[in-house]
C-alpha cells in the first residue's frame, strides 16, 4: 500500500529523504486520481513502498499552494529536497516509469 | 501459462474477467492506461438496466473492485504485439511477454483526430475530446464543437449550459444525430451553427486562442475560442493485431454474437467488435459471452 502522509511529515519523509520520492498529490473527489492509484500501487510493489507517498491536497493547502498545484492528479518527483520532474493528469505506468528513471 | 489473457480493462474486458474468474480460470488482464475504458468519461449513465443514475466512473470503479475481489491479476502494461504460435497465444507488452491458452480482445476504440498541426500538443490546453470531462474549465468562455453525430450534439448541449457562446461546426448541412438531440440544440440561444465547414488551423502558443475554419466554398474565417471539443467519431484500437485477425472495412474485428474471431482460441468483446450498437450493455454482454466461449474452448480439451 502507498503510504499516506500529512503536511507536517512532508519535510521529514520527502525533502530529507536520501532517495528520490514520488509524491502523489490527490483529492478524494478526483476520479482520475483514483484511477491512477492502482498504477502507483503496482509501481510501489515493484520498486519499494518507500519510493511513493500520497498527500491529500484538501488537507495540505499550504503545501499545494507552495508547489503551485492547480490540477490533480499531480505527481512530483523530489530528489535531495528539490523538485526534479512533474506530471499532471492520468498517465500510463510506462509514462511514470519514464519519469522515475 | 494463463488460461485466458484479456486485453483491455474496460466494461467488456472486466466483465470477461469476472466470468472467467468465477469459472476458476487463471486470468491475466492487461491494460495500457487504467481501468474503466471510455465509460469513465460519461457523467451519468441513464440506460443501463437497474442502475438509472450511476456515473461512468462509479460504474467502472465498482466493476474493477468486483473483479479485484476475485483476486484477478491485472497489469498496467501496453500490449505491443500478439502472435498465435502452435495454438499458444503470445502477448508482448512494453515490459514482458505472456502466454495464454486463449485470448480475449477487448481493446475498445479511441477518439478520431482531426489531423491538424499541434493537435496533440494542445490537448489539455484548450483542446479536448471529452466535453463532460473538461467542460467545466470553460465557464462563460467561447468554445467550439466539431462534429455532427450524437456525441457532438450532446457535447454542444452540455457546453451550452456552461459556456458563453458555443459554435457547432459541421462539415455537412444536416446532422447525423438523433432528432430529439437536434431539436434540443436548436432551441439553445447561445449556440451558433456553422455548416459545411472544417477546422483548418489551431492558433495559440501556450493555450488555444482561436481556430481557423474553412467553409466548403474555400472561404476562411477565424473564431476566437478558448476551447475546442472534437467529436468526429471513434476508431477501433486494432494496431497490434490487424495483421493477425480478420477485420471489417472500418477496422473492427469480424465476429458474430458468439464473439469468435477467425483464429481458434481468440475471442473479441466490446466496442472493438463489428456490431451495430456500441453501448455499455452490449459491451458487458460481449464480455460474458466471450469468456463463456473461451471457457468452453478450454474445457473441450482442445488445448
Amino acid at each position: 500500500m502507498i503510504k499516506e502522509i500529512e503536511e507536517k511529515d512532508f519535510d521529514e519523509v520527502v525533502l530529507k529523504s536520501k532517495t528520490p520520492v514520488l509524491v502523489d498529490f490527490y483529492a478524494n473527489w478526483c476520479s482520475p486520481c483514483k484511477m491512477l492509484r492502482p498504477i502507483l500501487e503496482e509501481l510501489a510493489s515493484e520498486r519499494g513502498n518507500d519510493k511513493i507517498v500520497s498527500i491529500n491536497v484538501d488537507e495540505a493547502e499550504d503545501l499545494a499552494s507552495k508547489y503551485g498545484i492547480i490540477s490533480i492528479p499531480c505527481l512530483i518527483l523530489f530528489k535531495d529536497g528539490v523538485e526534479t520532474s512533474r506530471s499532471v493528469g492520468l498517465k500510463s505506468k510506462s509514462d511514470i516509469e519514464g519519469m522515475l528513471n | 501459462m494463463y488460461d485466458i489473457i484479456i486485453i483491455g480493462a474496460g466494461p467488456a474486458g472486466l466483465t470477461a474477467a469476472l466470468y472467467a474468474r468465477r469459472a476458476m480460470k487463471k486470468v491475466l488482464v492487461l491494460e495500457a492506461l487504467s481501468y474503466g475504458g471510455q465509460i469513465i468519461n460519461t457523467l451519468e449513465i441513464e440506460n443501463y438496466p437497474v442502475a438509472p443514475h450511476i456515473s461512468g466512473f462509479d460504474f467502472a470503479t465498482n466493476l474493477y473492485n468486483q473483479v479485484k475481489e476475485l483476486e484477478t491479476e491485472i497489469k498496467f502494461e501496453r500490449v505491443t504485439e500478439i502472435n498465435n504460435s502452435l495454438n499458444i497465444k503470445v502477448v508482448k507488452t512494453t515490459e514482458n511477454t505472456y502466454e495464454g491458452k486463449t485470448l480475449i480482445i477487448a481493446t475498445g476504440n479511441e477518439n478520431r483526430k482531426l489531423g491538424l498541426d499541434r493537435e496533440t500538443e494542445l490537448v489539455g490546453r484548450g483542446l479536448s475530446y471529452c466535453a463532460t470531462c473538461d467542460g467545466a474549465f470553460f465557464k462563460n468562455k467561447n468554445v467550439a464543437v466539431v462534429g455532427g453525430g450524437n456525441t457532438a450534439i450532446e457535447d454542444a448541449i452540455y457546453l451550452s449550459n456552461l459556456a458563453n457562446i458555443v459554435y457547432l461546426i459541421h462539415r455537412r448541412d444536416t446532422f447525423r444525430a438523433e432528432e430529439t438531440l437536434v431539436k434540443t440544440i436548436k432551441e439553445k440561444d447561445n449556440v451558433e451553427f456553422i455548416y459545411n465547414a472544417n477546422v483548418s488551423k489551431l492558433n495559440g502558443e501556450e493555450k488555444l486562442q482561436s481556430i481557423e475554419i474553412t467553409t466548403n466554398d474555400g472561404k476562411t474565417k477565424t473564431l476566437e475560442v478558448s476551447g475546442l471539443f472534437i467529436a468526429v467519431g471513434r476508431i477501433p484500437e486494432n494496431e497490434n493485431f490487424k495483421n493477425l485477425i480478420k477485420l471489417d472495412d472500418m477496422g473492427y474485428v469480424l465476429a458474430d454474437e458468439n464473439c469468435h474471431t477467425n483464429i481458434e482460441g481468440i475471442f473479441v468483446a466490446g466496442d472493438v467488435r463489428h456490431k451495430d450498437l456500441r453501448q455499455l450493455v452490449t459491451a458487458t454482454s460481449d464480455g460474458a459471452v466471450a469468456a463463456n466461449e473461451a471457457i468452453k474452448y478450454l474445457n473441450s480439451n482442445k488445448i
